[in-house]
């Protein structure tokens, strides 16, 4: 059987699980829409929410990413663990006590304010979609290159999929879905982490591979030979990193509170049967989670090492099939700098800007660029980070099944990801602005309705979306963690630790650090002239993926000023904490 | 009565100090581990190594990770008992 057949085999039965599984837990109430009727064992939760969590650029761009950066990479890793850290020790567990289906509820009953909903319903929004137009590009991706559809097809099958699960099932059928996809996208994500790790080290297990001597003969250890072969060619070496350590710091803790204050992750808490039972899964939760993650290091380090040696000063007519496959694909080009047929790498660019290839073939059969040059790197080789982790069974020469397997765990990544941020808006429209706002007579059945309409229209804008990205998308991916760790957040952690803060403190905390954050990231990332976006002009040098922390300061610190000029919550308020800061049920 | 609700009124106090107390060690580790091992001492730790891993690039990309979940079960067991001593479990 042909690889092509076995991705068509692989993705298709993985589609019709998923459907099976939504046609099986169909939501017949808002409660079973909204949370699944709250009934979800822990366990289960916890794979789902590592499901939801885990998306396409988790799968698919993360160890490239790192494989890149060395011990930059690291900000990722930290960052988007030590999150559930603060989730199921400062947040899970209070507000899985509180109650009710969303976050602004919570916001809107803990600052008795309709405002105050509101202001928290504009962050999720913008965060959610933000969020969700790279997991349709994701799916997009996934679908061109292994499937030879065309991408706007295969946006269109992947949004028809999870409209008959999300739709159909609300989050009682992503619950059971997700807990599918985390399945598929985990036995895909290692299957080829222990081939490759076997390959260069010997030792199977890719945690302990990397920690490892690399399997030639020569005694160094991965690390060591990787820092040895980068050095060499005029890279940083790759345990040490090239960002500043306030810059690192920075984006770390704002992908952290980023992490605890995402809408889509903390509604998944609401879904267990009690507050302890919030506690447990996130617990649960991180492990799942930690299987990739921990992984994603040695794959990243692996695929640079084997890409290196398999590239630098090889003959292009000597290339490896995969180099020329992913080239065929615009995501690796080739530039003869010094006209000797070789490929050399180094530090800098192969060119500016991305490749843009004319028709016509060079002497050698690259393809011709049409790209103005870089002459002041002798780098000659471009390539897409995003491939490393699709290319890697390609690269490590692994059966076709193999590649077919990674195929479907992309898209299970990407599928679980969008289900569950289209539920977060659907609910957050049909509860939060209709139901608590603006339609508060509506019945029940009304509700249930009016949510999956808003899921529907969800679907379209996130499709269209995908098929049309902004050129924004990837430059703003910061934003859905700035905007979330100097927003939501503070007013979740200070609405249950502190007794005093109100709503005239929580209001202005958000509004500023939404605002400060939103400016700055902006400013940096969309207006500013092209080439200032350096640390010399960043306010503290920190780059605008980390300045969310300081958005947060500003949040707890407006925050607290207002509250101690204004009056004190009502005493209903006071019992509210009272109440959800205990387990029991009084 | 009111002798009553002011007795549920201390223990809810004394819980949530206790609490309180729990969730300033575990949150200590938490920074610990990674802000201060895996970024603000990792070049120093790099003298040392773990396998073939330098020890600081080995919390910033394995280490605090497995940490981190230890946190979570040690908080979630260390809760239950809390509660239980105070009568306030689910």
């Amino acid at each position: 059987m042909t690889t092509q057949t076995l991705i068509y085999i692989f993705v298709i039965a993985s589609f019709v699980l998923y459907i099976g599984i939504a046609i099986w837990a169909r939501a017949t109430s808002t409660r079973e829409f909204y949370v699944a009727g709250g009934g979800v064992n822990p366990i289960v939760n916890g794979m789902a929410t590592a499901a939801d969590w885990m998306s396409a650029a988790s799968f698919i761009s993360m160890a490239g990413l790192i494989a890149f950066l060395g011990y930059d990479g690291s900000v990722y890793l930290m960052g988007w663990t030590g999150g559930y850290v603060m989730l199921a020790l400062l947040l899970a567990p209070y507000l899985r006590k509180f109650g009710q289906y969303t976050v602004p509820d919570f916001i809107g009953a803990r600052y008795y304010s309709k405002a105050a909903r509101v202001v928290a319903v504009i962050c999720l929004i913008f965060v959610s979609f933000t969020y969700i137009a790279g997991q349709m590009r994701g799916v997009g991706i996934v679908f061109s290159r292994f499937l030879d559809v065309p991408i706007t097809l295969g946006v269109v099958i992947g949004m028809s999929i999870v409209f008959f699960y999300a739709v159909l099932g609300g989050m009682k059928g992503i619950t059971y879905t997700q807990v599918a996809q985390y399945c598929v996208l985990i036995f895909a994500y290692l299957v080829p982490a222990f081939f490759i790790s076997f390959l260069i080290t010997g030792n199977p297990i890719p945690q302990l591979g990397l920690g490892s001597t690399v399997n030639d003969g020569s005694g160094l250890y991965v690390l060591q030979k990787l820092d040895q072969s980068l050095v060499d060619m005029g890279f940083g070496a790759y345990t040490h990193g090239s960002k500043s350590m306030i810059d690192v710091f920075c984006i770390t803790a704002a992908l952290m509170i980023g992490t605890a204050g995402l809408p889509h992750v903390i509604v998944r808490f609401f879904t267990v049967p009690k507050a302890s039972d919030a506690r447990k899964s996130a617990g649960w939760a991180l492990v799942f989670i930690a299987l990739l993650y921990t992984t994603a290091p040695a794959v990243g380090a692996f695929a640079r090492l084997n890409f290196v040696e398999s590239v630098h000063q090889t003959e292009y007519s000597k290339a490896p099939a995969w180099f020329k496959n992913w080239e065929r694909n615009d995501l690796i080009a080739w530039r003869d700098k010094n006209d000797d047929g070789k490929m050399q790498l180094a530090k800098g660019d192969a060119f500016a800007g991305k490749p843009e290839f004319t028709e016509k073939d060079g002497k050698n059969g690259e393809r011709i660029l049409s790209n103005d040059a870089a002459d002041d790197s002798a780098n000659e080789v471009y390539v897409d980070r995003d491939i490393m982790v699709l290319a890697n069974p390609e690269i490590a020469g692994l059966p076709g099944w193999v590649i077919a397997l990674v195929a479907a765990g992309g898209l299970a990544a990407a599928l679980s990801t969008a289900a569950g941020l289209l539920l977060v808006i659907s609910s957050s429209i049909s509860h939060d602005l209709l139901k608590q706002t603006f339609r508060p007579k509506i019945t029940e059945k009304g509700e249930l309705l009016a949510a999956r309409l808003a899921a529907t229209a969800a679907i379209f804008v996130a499709g269209y979306l995908g098929i049309y990205p902004p050129g924004w998308v990837a430059q703003v991916v910061a934003f859905a963690f700035g905007l979330a760790a100097a927003s939501l957040f503070p007013a979740i952690f200070m609405g249950i630790f502190s007794k005093r803060m109100n709503r005239e403190g929580a209001i202005a905390g958000m509004l500023t650090g939404l605002i400060f954050t939103f400016l700055y990231i902006g400013y940096f990332k969309l207006w500013a002239p092209a080439g200032t976006n350096i640390a010399d002009n960043w306010l503290f040098g920190i780059s605008p993926e980390g300045i969310g922390v300081i958005g947060m300061l500003l949040n707890f610190g407006i925050a607290i000023t207002v509250a101690k000029f204004t009056a004190a919550p009502p005493p209903e308020v006071e019992k509210l904490i009272d109440n959800i800061r205990v387990p029991r049920q009084s | 009565m009111a002798e009553d609700e002011q007795k549920a009124g201390e223990k809810r106090r004394a819980y949530w100090s206790d609490n309180l107390k729990l969730l300033g060690i575990l949150m200590s580790i938490w920074f610990i581990v990674s802000f201060g091992a895996g970024i603000l001492f990792r070049s120093w730790l790099d003298q040392f190594s773990i396998g073939g891993y330098p020890l600081g690039f080995w919390f910033a990309q394995q280490g605090s990770i497995y940490v981190f979940i230890i946190l979570i079960f040690v908080y979630t067991i260390r809760m239950r008992a809390i509660e239980r001593k105070y009568g306030l479990d689910d």
